[in-house]
């Protein structure tokens, strides 16, 4: 069995383990969960050498005929560009098993499975070559996150989780006529035969399947005015997930921008391109002031999310390797960072049962460790140089300002207020008096939780100081992409 | 070829229809002979289960001698086959998950078992029908018995008052069905669905006449699928109507309906389908939009499920109005799909009502998931099939149906099919969510476990509900081969 089908057949097995495990017995249910969870990034890390290599076209193919009418098969493979994106999730996904180790208590072993589950849709997204099963895995990533913030979310859950299925349902509906359409016309779900096949269509009909396309992928990004859904979600849903929605689940947005509305639509994304860079500024700038306010760390890091993403689609959308190369690279760097400082929020919360940054003072006195991982996480989300999260957004302005010069003062003005938020912050919950509560309970990161934080910090100073080795092979992927994307494009620019 | 006396051939292909007959009317014989004293009578349970497994054996045996029947006023082809399955299936379904309810509420007897199995007769008359009097016949025959099964509970009054409406609303529909029948007979002299399309592309009839005849028509079929604006009764009927009786009810009658309405308007009709297509088009998302719409503000899941029918019968309206043969492929894939996740669905809210269907609140479902996951889980493989979700039998019905809409070229019916399931997903959603994530209600804490046969009928529905998600291919090929009516 090839290492792709392997990778995606271990989260599935893991997960229907998990649901038959015994309910009382947590421990089984979550060593199971790791166990599966960990096996899955070792044969993932083992896909590395050959991709990294080759980065262009897929590897690791398989291509079985599921269902003959219509034409559906089982068709995967990753290339330089989506192999880090599967990385990024078979990394987070043991992470948030270890997050939640002690703190799920009731029916564990669904809280796994769902987890499980989560991880094989997000990992079938990323490398599904065949549109229908892309679309099934992208359904199937949306169910277990209704669980997982329905049954072991917080205060409002309920509410939020029906929010977020809707929101993702409406765009993914939409999205689905988009895919049905191009079946009707073309006669094949097959993504590397489409891309040539699109462009024989009429004008009218493409732009309304990217319209579509652009449309399910704004909302799951999400893009400004379409990220009203985040908040409460991220805020709902239990903090180790949290992780996992906003590392990961964000990604299959922005990746399917990339692959899906520039991969099959390259010259009406171009003519887009103006208005989404506007809408990914807007996000940037308006993430950025929200999360200034906030009270709450949680929400806070989820608007800093959203401005930080705006930078990624402005990126794809400078349509220029600078841009395209920064944005995959931030990509990846953001999931680390986010993923990074949500599991640092939620080290606090799990010591002190808050998350309002009015609770804390003083932290950094009595956890010095934790503080330093704060710091250092905070200073990569805010993009300091040597740390990974720097090289995307350099070369997400460089992309941008090529395109077009105000985009990237605008832009920038986002990095400002990112340390602006930031730091603040990280002033008031760790600097200055030690609160009450602080002082009564605050141990240092234990054991665990290093194992949790200690990869991500060590891969965030990596991929700030080396980045060739992962620059390389996006770059490869995105120079085939944008060689392939030319003649359209070009088109459309003559227009 | 016309011979006085019926052929061999013909009791042959006319087999499930006999075999219902003959067990009906065995039950109502055996009624008074049977029973403990108790209110149970498991005789008469297994003789109609063992009708109805050998009916379908009958339409197996039958698809194998394909053809008319009766001087071809019975057209048994894979299509009327498949429907007589599935009208067979969903009876046997609902005997499965009728049981429980009956016992508990004293009413299990031989005359449930004979009307069910005589609507069922009807429906698979209907299915076969090629011909108006004999579809009319078909059409009276199970919907005199379903009239009878809604009031079934005589001393209930809600189901005193679904069995009337039922009756008024639907005997009125037929009238006007009949008139229709009539007119066509004026104009074309001919009640043969054959001679009616030969005659009418040979000398085309009077438009005007003949819009007031396939009006008339359409307006008794639409009625019959709770097709807007003809749908009003079903929330009524439904609601009121015995749970299983409901199940029964919005699968095996409703299919049997679709079967006539798409044979009648793809054969006898179908030289002047581009003139009715608008007519389809308004009905079909009209019907989709009052269904979810109206769903959205249901507290009660019988009502909930009931205006859901009506939002899926748009859908089917949609295969409908696509007017070819992959869209009458894709209907006859959902209504099989949607007949095992309705009957399902159904089957756990008279199971959660529990006696005198007292509990049918959407919050009495609060919990399920902690006192009772098995029901909990169906239910939840039920309503994420109603929604849509891949890998559920109700994803690929949907795509299957929409599919052929954008083949037909009717885009913006696609587009504005699909945002209504979006819509669609929050009242199913409600519900999955007060079961996994509230604190059981009183009505959970108090259930009983569910017997064994109300299991296994879940249980089977919710396995197909998946199977149909995973590997659609046999039965849609079945479809597709089976859709081309002449």
């Amino acid at each position: 069995m090839n290492a792709l089908n392997l990778l995606l057949l271990i989260p599935l097995v893991g997960f229907l383990i998990c649901l038959l495990a015994p309910k009382e017995n947590e421990g089984l249910a979550r060593t199971l969960a790791l166990g599966a969870s960990v096996l899955a990034l070792v044969v993932g890390l083992g896909m590395i050498g050959l991709v990294v290599a080759m980065p262009t076209g897929f590897h690791y193919q398989s291509d079985i005929v599921w269902i003959t009418t219509p034409n559906i098969h089982y068709h995967v493979g990753v290339d330089g560009f989506s192999l880090w994106m599967v990385l990024l999730t078979a990394l987070l996904t043991p992470l948030s098993i270890l997050a939640s180790w002690k703190s799920v208590k009731h029916n564990a072993n669904l809280y796994y499975a769902f987890i499980l589950l989560l991880e094989f849709g997000v990992l079938g997204v990323f490398v599904s070559l065949d549109l229908f099963l892309y679309y099934v895995f992208w359904e199937i990533s949306i169910v277990p996150v209704l669980f997982l913030i329905g049954m072991w979310g917080t205060e409002k859950r309920s509410a939020a989780a029906v929010k977020f299925f809707l929101y993702t349902m409406t765009g993914s509906v939409l999205m689905l006529s988009g895919i049905i359409y191009l079946y009707t016309k073309t006669n094949t779900f097959d993504f590397t035969r489409l891309a040539a096949l699109t462009q024989t269509l009429p004008a009218e009909a493409r732009w309304l399947m990217f319209l579509a396309f652009f449309f399910a992928f704004a909302i799951k990004t999400p893009l400004f005015p379409l990220h009203t859904w985040l908040p409460d979600t991220y805020s709902a849903a239990p903090t180790p997930v949290t992780v996992l929605l906003a590392g990961v689940l964000s990604k299959m947005g922005t990746y399917s921008l990339l692959r899906f509305c520039i991969g099959l639509f390259p010259a009406e994304a171009q003519h887009a391109a103006p208005w989404v860079a506007a809408l990914a500024v807007t996000s940037i700038i308006y993430g950025a002031l929200v999360a200034i306010v906030q009270p709450n760390m949680k929400r806070l890091v989820a608007y800093s999310s959203i401005s930080h993403l705006g930078f990624v689609v402005l990126g794809i959308f400078a349509f220029n390797r600078w841009g395209l190369d920064g944005a995959v690279y931030q990509m990846v760097n953001h999931g680390l960072s986010t993923g990074a400082l949500f599991l640092l929020v939620w080290f606090l919360e799990d010591r002190r049962g808050s998350l309002e940054i009015a609770d804390y003072g003083g932290v950094a006195r009595v956890a010095p460790w934790l503080s330093t991982a704060f710091m250092v996480v905070a200073l990569a989300s805010i993009g300091l140089p040597m740390l990974g999260n720097f090289v995307g957004e350099f070369l997400i302005l460089q992309g941008a300002a090529k395109a077009s010069f105000p985009w990237a003062v605008f832009a920038s003005l986002g990095v400002i207020l990112s340390a602006v938020y930031m730091l603040w912050m990280y002033q008031r919950v760790f600097f200055g008096e030690i609160a009450e509560s602080v002082s009564s309970y605050m141990p240092d990161l234990t054991l665990r939780e290093c194992v949790v934080i200690g990869p991500l910090i060590v891969l965030l100073i990596w991929f700030g100081i080396s980045t060739s080795g992962m620059l390389e092979p996006i770059s490869a992927a995105n120079a085939e992409l944008l060689n392939r994307i030319e003649g359209p494009a070009r088109v459309a620019v003559m227009k | 070829m016309n011979s006085l006396f019926p052929t061999s051939a013909d009791f042959l292909r006319t087999l499930p229809v006999i075999i219902l007959a003959i067990f009906g009317t065995l039950l109502m014989v055996l009624e008074p002979l049977t029973g403990d004293g108790k209110g149970e009578k498991p005789q008469l349970r297994w003789l109609a289960i063992i009708g109805l497994a050998l009916a379908m054996a009958g339409a197996v045996v039958a698809y194998g001698d394909r053809g008319a029947a009766f001087n071809g006023m019975l057209m048994v082809d894979g299509f009327g086959i498949f429907f007589s399955v599935l009208v067979i299936g969903t009876g046997l379904l609902t005997v499965f998950c009728a049981q429980d309810y009956l016992v508990r509420e004293g009413h299990e007897n031989g005359e449930f078992y004979a009307l069910l199995l005589f609507s069922i007769a009807g429906q698979c008359i209907m299915a076969t029908a090629n011909e108006l009097i004999i579809l009319f016949i078909g059409l009276e025959i199970s919907s005199i018995a379903s009239y009878v099964l809604a009031g079934f509970l005589r001393d209930d009054r809600r189901a005193n008052e679904s069995a009337i409406k039922y009756f008024l609303l639907g005997s009125f529909a037929t009238a006007f069905l009949l008139y229709g029948v009539a007119w066509i007979y004026g104009l074309t002299g001919s009640t043969n669905l054959a001679v009616i399309q030969n005659s009418l592309a040979a000398n085309p009839a009077n438009p005007r006449l003949l819009a007031v005849a396939v009006a008339l028509m359409f307006v008794g079929f639409a009625f019959k699928v709770s097709a807007a604006p003809f749908q009003i009764w079903a929330p009524d009927v439904y609601q009121g109507a015995p749970a299983p009786i409901s199940a029964f009810l919005s699968a095996g009658p409703k299919a049997a309906a679709f079967a006539i309405f798409l044979r009648v308007f793809t054969t006898a009709f179908d030289a002047s389908f581009e003139k009715w297509e608008p007519v389809f088009w308004v009905s079909a998302l009209l019907t989709m939009i009052i269904g979810n719409f109206a769903a959205l503000r249901q507290t009660n899941i019988k009502r909930l499920l009931a205006y859901s029918s009506i939002a899926h019968a748009g859908y089917v309206m949609v295969a409908v109005t696509s007017h070819s043969s992959v869209g009458t492929a894709a209907a006859m894939f959902y209504l099989a799909s949607y007949a095992f996740v309705n009957v399902g669905a159904f089957a756990v809210v008279s199971y959660v009502a529990a006696k005198g269907e007292k509990h049918l609140n959407v919050d009495d479902f609060a919990g399920l998931a902690a006192r009772q996951p098995l029901a909990a889980l169906v239910m939840t493989i039920f309503f994420t099939s109603l929604i849509g979700v891949p890998l559920t039998a109700g994803f690929f019905g949907k795509f299957y149906i929409f599919k052929a809409a954008l083949d037909a070229g009717m885009v913006w019916l696609t587009v504005l099919g699909l945002l209504n399931s979006a819509v669609a997903a929050y009242y199913y959603l409600r519900v999955i969510v007060v079961m996994y994530t509230h604190e059981p209600s009183a009505a959970v804490d108090n259930l009983e476990p569910a017997s064994s046969s109300l299991q296994f009928g879940w249980v089977t529905a919710a396995t197909a509900t998946i199977v149909l998600g995973v590997l659609p291919s046999a039965l849609l090929e079945f479809a597709s081969r089976s859709a081309i009516l002449r």
